[in-house]
Order: structure tokens, then sequence, then C-alpha cells
């Protein structure tokens, strides 16, 4: 039989700070977290614009010797745990170590390691090459650094699937815990994506919004003016345990994940299919493993990117599988504020998703001022809304057409 | 002075405290580090004395003194 599986930990890294609470408040009030990139001379660049995470300093949480060793993608994840592990009050000391693990996501991994090694290798030849370049740049680095750090020798992988990448970890994760294979699994993802090439190259792609003269109104998921994503980066990460582990501790529930559901378009690389099929599969599956439907939904936090192709066709994904109730269920995009963490992305959603229910407030999706006759849905534009939230579903949708929804409950429901 | 910079290098990439000494007499396999610490470190000290050290002569340093006397052999002959 399958095993409850509860939320009990949220941890997060944003350009609002660090801790679940910075987080949610600021998306509550609406505020943006984009402006003109600070990092590097964006003069040749189409997009000057990012919500990028300034100041950012670990030294509070681990000591230099740990984190000299880490990419940034890693010193955040490292970070988000630790306040997880905080949030959910766990003492290390009295874990089972060999049934708890660690599953994340990460779109690119250490790719700022890797352009610096790169200009060493091409500026000062094959010798400067640092050691340490493979052992940071590589993706599953977040999760094996985590594991040294906390002990846990469960289960550890690491997925990536793009901008669903953490998504489908914590869907990894869930299934680790409801089949019985650890007790205790923290998940999501990080990304920190923010540098030249991947500026260009999402650039290139026209993915991104050129809006640099009002950067907090770039982000404008579903509204008829968007024009693209705004990068952005952080980290985001769940503790899940089994029902029987957390209330042997006696944690907190935040909520439960009820299920997840996973698809592949099989349709192009990068635009997501028109007809919308392999989203709507992969929100009939996680409604099915959750053992509930459309029906039960209160809230959808939505993939909601802001570039042209994905949110009318996200739109119309939902329509397909909430019928009629489509246009009484709320649905957000918090990339309106914090912008499209890519592999951290859905991780951070479902930090909001989880606080929608602990918290009774939906946050709301900002910048959606110019209705477009294709996104339709309640939208929740500019302004939160308190509500009643039992059950969530949350959307993530990577390029390679690969998807992955998951349902979070209410442990009243 | 070859001494002090090298000492300067280690304690700056490994973070070290002010309080943790470093002698001629240490040595990199002491200070308890691995393998890519080690060549990273010693990159550093190849880099901020314009020098390249032969593989084959690393093997030959017993502590960080050895590595300051090669330095002051290589750059005063």
């Amino acid at each position: 039989m399958r095993k409850r599986v509860a939320v009990t930990g949220l941890g997060c890294v944003t350009p609002f700070g660090i801790g679940r609470r910075a987080l949610f408040e600021s998306l509550v009030a609406g505020r943006s977290a984009v402006s003109l990139i600070s990092s590097f001379d964006t003069s040749d660049f189409k997009t000057k614009i990012a919500a990028e995470i300034k100041d950012f300093d670990p030294d509070p949480y681990f000591p230099k010797s740990e984190t000299r060793r880490m990419d940034r993608f890693t010193q955040f994840a490292a970070v988000a745990a630790k306040d997880a592990l905080f949030d959910a009050k766990i003492d290390l000391n009295h874990l089972d170590k060999s049934r708890a693990g660690i599953i994340l996501g990460s779109g690119f991994g250490g790719i700022s390691t890797t352009l610096e090694q790169h200009k060493n290798l091409l500026e000062r030849g094959a010798r400067r090459v640092s050691p340490m370049c493979v052992p940071m740049m590589i993706p599953n680095m977040a999760a094996g650094n985590l594991a040294i750090l906390f002990g846990l020798r469960g289960p550890n992988e690491t997925i990536c699937t793009a901008c669903a990448s953490s998504s489908h970890a914590i869907a990894a994760a869930f299934r680790m815990i409801s089949s019985g294979k650890a007790d205790l699994m923290f998940c999501g993802g990080s990304e920190a994506p923010v540098n030249p090439l991947v500026l260009a190259a999402f650039s290139s792609m026209n993915a991104l919004s050129k809006r640099n003269g009002e950067p907090e109104k770039a982000s404008r998921p579903f509204d008829k003016e968007r024009d693209g994503f705004v990068l952005g980066e952080g980290s985001g990460i769940v503790i899940l345990e089994s029902f029987e582990h957390a209330l042997s501790r006696n944690a907190r529930i935040y909520a439960e994940i009820a299920g997840a559901g996973s698809s592949a378009d099989a349709y192009h690389i990068t635009s997501p299919d028109p007809d919308a099929k392999g989203a709507e599969s992969a929100m009939r599956a996680a409604l099915l493993d959750a053992g509930t439907d459309a029906s039960e939904v209160d809230l959808v936090v939505a993939h909601g990117t802001g570039t042209l192709a994905n949110d009318p066709i996200e739109t119309k994904a939902i329509k397909a599988v909430f019928g009629e109730k489509a246009y009484k269920t709320p649905v957000i995009s918090i990339k309106s504020m914090i912008g499209h963490t890519l592999g951290a992305a859905a991780a951070l959603e479902a930090v909001a998703a989880v606080s929608t229910i602990a918290e009774g407030v939906i946050p709301p999706t900002i910048n959606l001022e110019t209705p477009d006759s294709e996104c339709d849905l309640d939208y929740v534009p500019k302004l939160a809304r308190k509500a009643e939230i039992e059950c969530v579903m949350t959307d993530s949708f990577g390029f390679g057409g690969q998807n992955s929804v998951l349902i979070f409950k209410s442990v009243n429901s | 002075m070859y001494f002090e910079k090298i000492a300067d290098i280690v304690r700056h990439h490994l973070a070290l405290d002010e309080n943790i000494e470093i002698t001629p007499a240490s040595s990199l396999k002491g200070m308890k580090i691995d393998s890519l610490d080690v060549v990273e470190i010693i990159m550093k000290i190849e880099d901020a004395f314009e020098i390249e050290i032969p593989d084959e002569k690393l093997k030959e340093f017993q502590n960080l003194g050895d590595i300051a006397d090669y330095i002051k052999l290589v750059k005063e002959s």
C-alpha cells in the first residue's frame, strides 16, 4: 500500500532573500524582483534585465572552506536546504541517515564555472584549467554536496528536464517515500543562469522580454503585451516525509503531496504543442495519481512564463482538463514577480503552492493589465486574494516537451 | 620572502584562520586537504611566481619550505 507523503519543510533562496517568509510575503505584496543586470556588462545585449540575487552571501550558513568548492547554483541549493532543515526542525543526530536522501533538479548546473574555466583554457592554456572545474560544473553536484554536508546516505539523484527539472525531482522524491524506499527526502532544484552566454542564447531564440526601460513590468504572464520571459535565479528545497515519520517526531505538516503526472509533447524541441496535448495529459495523470479530479482543485500555480507561446497553450490545457470550472479556478504565475528560474522554478512554485494552503492567501499575477482573448481565465491580476485552499495543482513544462504536474492537498481535506 | 608568499597563498586558498600557523615544515598533505586542493594551490603558486613546476619535481617536495627553496633556486639562478 502506498504511503502518504507530508510536506514538512520549505526553504528557498530568491532575490527577496533567504527563506519562505521573505518569498511569500513579497509575492503576496505583488513585488517585482526584476531589475537591470548588475553582474556583467549588458551593453551588447538586446535584453538587459533579470531577477538577479544581489549580494548573496552563504557565509552565515556554511564555512568558506565548504562553499569555496561550490558553483553558485550549488551554494544556492546548500543555503536553501539548510533553511528547509531549520524550517522542518530536523535534528540530524536523530535521523536514520540511510533512509534520508536528496533529489534535485537543475537545467544548466554549474554553468558559471564552465564559462570561467573555458575562458581560462582559451586565454591561458590547458595547464590553467582548475581541477575544481569538473566537480563544480556538473549538474549533479548540488545533490552530491548536500549529501556530504548533511551525511544523508539514502537515494541521491539529479534530474535534468530543463524548466520542469525540479518538478520531476519532487515527483521522484515523492515516489521514493510513497513506495517505502526512504523516510525523508530533500527535493527541489537550483539554478544560477544569469551570465552572458545564457542571456545571449535565450535572447537569440527571442524568448526573453526586451522591456529594459521598465524592468519591473517586463514579466507579464497572460497579458496581451507580454514579450517573453525574464531570466531569474535561486533555489527552492522542499522536505518530504512519510506521514509516520513526520508524526513520530511531531513535525509540523504544511500539506500533503498527493500526486504527480509526467508526459512528453513529442512535438518540437522548444515550442509547446499548440494542441496542448502533452500539458493536458500531465495534468490528467497527476489528478489521477492523487485520486482526485479537477473539480477539487482550488488553485493552479501555472508554468506561466510570459512567452507568446506558453500562456495561451497552458490556458488551453487547463480548459481541456477543467471544462467550465476552468473559468472559476484561480490560475497564478509567480514568474510575474521572480522571473523564470528554470530548473529551480517548479520548486519555488511548490513553496508558493504549499504556502497558499498554509496561509489562506493567493499571490497575484502582476503586470496583467491588458487582457488577451486567448488567455481568458481568472489569473488573480495585480492583487492578492484571501481564499481557503485545499488542493493546488502546479504546472511545469520544459524545453524538449518534458512536462510535470504536481498536486498538493491540505491535510484537513 | 618566497616562503611568506607561499604561506599567504595557502592560507587564502584554504580560507584558514589567522591563528592556524603555517611554517616551512608544514606540508600540504599534513593539512588534511585532498589532491584537488594540492593541484589548485600549486597552480596559484606557479601563477604568483610566473614559473612552471614540473610534475616530477612536485613529488620530491616534502613541505612548503622545499617549494620555497625550489622557487628561490629557479628565480635566482
